[in-house]
């Protein structure tokens, strides 16, 4: 029998009895993260493909939204922030190390980037739109002429912000859960499929939510052969991972995470998008709105259950 | 230069004196420590071990807390201590998740803290305030590119070991076995 204990009575806030130094703040900007970069991602690409009148909500309407989910999401990174007046230190330096340094400049890059394109579509929700501004019109009749070239900058940033929201955690090498490196394309992929769910739910055409549930069935899919792979490396990886994913295969974790997260969040959606596919009757919202939630819900049993994991000696 | 620690766990009874000396010495807020002491029980009755280790941030050479630091905040300091610039620190939590000896914690205001090798003692060629204090002498300081430091030649007698090695961090505390 082995014990270890501290004598002392350390007892520092949010890191003793176990580390809890990030709350709801962290998980919810990964999953705003996440979704406005899916979002982002499908626009530009659809734009590039110039398939903009096949699919207008994703390519128009959806990212509309996507400066309030990446702004919402900086407010939450804010809020999360103890020496917040101190917050532009992170902008008088660039540690290309740190993902946290570079994702920051990520978010400075493409928010006002996402502003722009919801800016050369805001009509298309709100017909009567009317900038009062002639600057405003000259501008956006300027930037307009690079619109490819911003497509492009947005495709590519959208890229790194969702890699981005799982590289953060992972490269935290004391936090075994965090310290695997399929954390990337794993929040990447759902990052992506939370956003083609938000296409569907806000399209209005048939055709066009036909073919997001097409690729989000192909995001589930990729997903769950990352979150097998991901287990099958912690099984196979030292004592401290084989802890960290022990949590998960029958430790406290277990029910939230494959009921909720796998099988609500991605094994029902899934099959719900193939019933209708075969043209089976089922509400089409039912499939996009689980797994929204999922995605949200997997990041905070991500953020928590990682700081509970950690190296013992 | 490179400042290190050894602690001898056979020495320490585990008084918490260093733990006390810190705190007063740098002012550590209430309720809030940046060293600690660690009690490890081996076996079963009659056949018992007993290991006292006073723990501290260990300095490490290859340090997650300032490869993750967004800012700039913690870095390399004289004879390669980490140390945190307060104002250039936002307080997001990085390097506190970053560190498998969970040697740092949030100061009330808002910055992160931790220890500091009491360099400010040290550069007044004092020891650290844990080490001058010790009732039992167990902990010495130095440098270790200076083989006739303190630290150098304990180490160089004893057998030691440092803190979860395999995390890559190359930590700079020694405790003596």
């Amino acid at each position: 029998m082995r014990e270890e204990l501290i004598v002392s009575g350390r007892m520092n806030p949010h890191i003793d009895p176990q580390l809890q130094i990030w709350e709801w703040h962290i998980p919810a900007y990964l999953f705003l993260g996440g979704l406005a970069a899916g979002i982002l991602f499908f626009a530009s690409y659809f734009y590039i493909k110039g398939k903009s009148e096949e699919y207008p909500t994703a390519v128009k309407l959806a990212p509309i939204f996507t400066p309030l989910l990446i702004g919402l999401g900086l407010l939450f990174l804010l809020l999360d922030l103890k020496h917040k007046l101190y917050f532009w230190r992170l902008y008088t330096a660039f540690k290309i190390e740190s993902p946290m340094s570079w994702g920051a400049w990520t978010l400075m890059a493409i928010m006002p980037l996402s502003a722009i394109w919801a800016a050369f579509n805001i009509k298309s929700l709100f017909p009567k739109w009317d900038w009062k501004f002639d600057i405003v019109k000259d501008a956006i009749k300027v930037l307009e002429e690079y619109k490819t070239p911003i497509a492009w900058a947005i495709m590519i940033l959208s890229v790194i912000l969702g890699i981005y929201t799982g590289i953060l955690l992972s490269a935290f090498n004391a936090r075994p859960l965090w310290n695997t490196s399929i954390l990337g394309p794993l929040f990447l992929v759902s990052g992506m499929s939370t956003g083609a769910a938000a296409i569907i739910i806000l399209s209005k055409s048939k055709v066009e939510r036909h073919t997001f549930a097409k690729i989000d069935l192909l995001l589930i899919a990729i997903e769950l052969f990352l979150i097998i792979h991901m287990f099958m490396g912690f099984r196979a990886s030292s004592q401290v991972q084989i802890d960290a994913s022990a949590m998960f295969l029958g430790g406290q974790f277990t029910a939230p995470f494959w009921v909720l997260v796998v099988g609500m969040g991605l094994v029902i959606p899934a099959a719900l998008e193939i019933l209708e596919m075969r043209h089976k009757k089922i509400p089409y919202m039912v499939a996009p709105v689980l797994v929204l939630f999922g995605g949200l819900l997997f990041r905070f049993i991500m953020a928590y259950a990682g700081q509970m994991s950690r190296w013992l000696y | 230069m490179r400042y290190a620690m050894a602690v001898d766990t056979k020495k320490c009874v585990g008084c918490s004196d260093c733990v006390v000396a810190c705190q007063t010495e740098n002012n550590v807020p209430i309720g809030y420590c940046r060293d600690w002491i660690v009690e490890v029980t081996d076996g079963t009755y009659p056949q018992l071990e007993l290991e006292h280790r006073s723990e501290r941030c260990n300095h490490c050479e290859n340090s997650p807390c300032v490869r993750c630091c967004p800012t700039g905040a913690s870095h390399y300091s004289d004879g390669g201590t980490v140390m945190v610039t307060k104002n250039k620190c936002i307080g997001c939590g990085a390097c506190i998740a970053s560190c498998p000896y969970d040697a740092r914690y949030t100061h009330p205001e808002g910055y992160v803290d931790k220890c500091t090798f009491c360099l400010h003692r040290v550069k007044k060629g004092q020891q650290p305030a844990c080490v001058a204090v010790c009732p039992t002498k167990c902990m010495y300081f130095g440098d270790l590119d200076d083989p006739n430091s303190d630290v150098s030649r304990v180490i160089k007698k004893r057998k030691y070991k440092t803190l979860i090695p395999e995390a890559g961090t190359n930590p700079q505390l020694y405790f003596l076995i």
